[in-house]
């Protein structure tokens, strides 16, 4: 079956991961603003320990698809484009963090507390899209 | 059973499903975990005017959209149905900070005095709310990733890139924090 040929239920199955990660994000408190304000004070451990063992288990995960070869449900090879480097990472990187001190979110966690029920996170989303689609519109003349 | 499931999870068992949704994605469709792209993906699709960066096929990478769909929907099925009402058990040394800038209500995973569309109309609110989005959509773009783009899929992946991109993340958000949003807090 062509991707192109692919029913809107196909996707299904990454919402299902979704919900999983939407579940995970409230029921450990990764969503409060409280939690990220520790995170960058210093005062807790719990969000370094929730960052850190991801990383832990997802490199693990990767390296043993890697080294045994292991196939996509379809069949495919497993391909993780790399990122290259530009100099984005650095100012982008500094005036996300500004952003993710000052919302006590990232994006993921937007999208949980809409669902979590505080409707006025819709607005930072909206700001969210109208800060990427100023990105877009600067981003031939901005430093990369 | 249930009553565990209630309570606040710990960081291990989070840390260890977040990081098994990396090779999740991957099985299920060779998928890479990004979730900031899912902004460009909807100025792609609802306001591209003509900008380059908007000009490529979203409707390929809509998994994605149905990805952040099921975190909606599983952030109000834990809330709904997996919740107690203890409020978040908090560092004391944030509490007495935050009791100086008259935030004092921990019940909500947000702080009320400053996440509500009455806040909006308030100088703080509005930076806090309007300014940090703008910061959050601008910078992860720029930055080609956020949390899980870079702190998680691509260190998981050892890429350096992602790296220099964690360690920005966490300076730009130390200065904030301990630096500026005092002064902001305050106002």
């Amino acid at each position: 079956m062509k991707k192109e040929q692919q029913p809107f239920w196909y996707h299904l199955k990454y919402a299902a991961v979704g919900i999983v990660f939407g579940i995970v994000f409230v029921k450990a408190q990764i969503i409060s603003w409280f939690r990220i304000q520790e995170m960058f004070r210093l005062q807790s451990f719990h969000m370094f320990g929730v960052i850190g063992t991801a990383v832990v288990v997802g490199a693990i995960s990767v390296f043993l698809i890697k080294k045994f070869d292991i196939k996509t449900l379809d069949g495919e090879k497993i391909v993780i484009p790399n990122k290259v480097f530009d100099k984005g990472q650095i100012y982008g990187g500094l005036l996300f963090g500004f952003g993710w001190a000052l919302t006590g979110a990232c994006p993921g966690p937007l999208f949980a507390h809409i669902g979590a029920g505080f409707y006025a996170v819709i607005v930072v989303i909206a700001s969210a899209v109208a800060g990427t689609w100023t990105y877009g519109y600067f981003s031939e003349k901005l430093p990369h | 059973m249930i009553e565990q499931i209630q309570q606040p999870w710990p960081w291990y068992i989070a840390g260890i499903i977040i990081g098994l949704i990396v090779p999740a994605l991957l099985i299920l469709g060779n998928k890479v975990f990004g979730i900031s792209s899912n902004l460009r993906h909807i100025c792609a699709a609802c306001f591209p005017a003509g900008i380059n960066y908007f000009k490529y096929d979203w409707k390929k990478e809509s998994w994605n959209l149905f990805f952040v769909g099921g975190i909606f929907v599983g952030a109000y099925m834990a809330n709904q149905f997996l919740m107690t009402d203890a409020p978040i058990a908090l560092s004391p040394a944030l509490q007495s900070e935050l009791a100086g800038y008259g935030l004092t209500n921990y019940a909500y995973m947000l702080p009320h005095d400053l996440f509500s569309f009455a806040s909006l109309f308030t100088l703080r609110g509005f930076i806090v709310m309007v300014v940090g989005g703008f910061l959050v959509g601008f910078g992860t773009r720029y930055a080609g990733g956020c949390t899980s783009g870079h702190s998680i899929m691509g260190l998981s992946n050892l890429q350096w890139p992602s790296l220099v991109a964690t360690i920005c993340f966490m300076v730009g958000g130390f200065f904030m924090a301990n630096i500026i949003l005092p002064w902001i807090l305050s106002l």
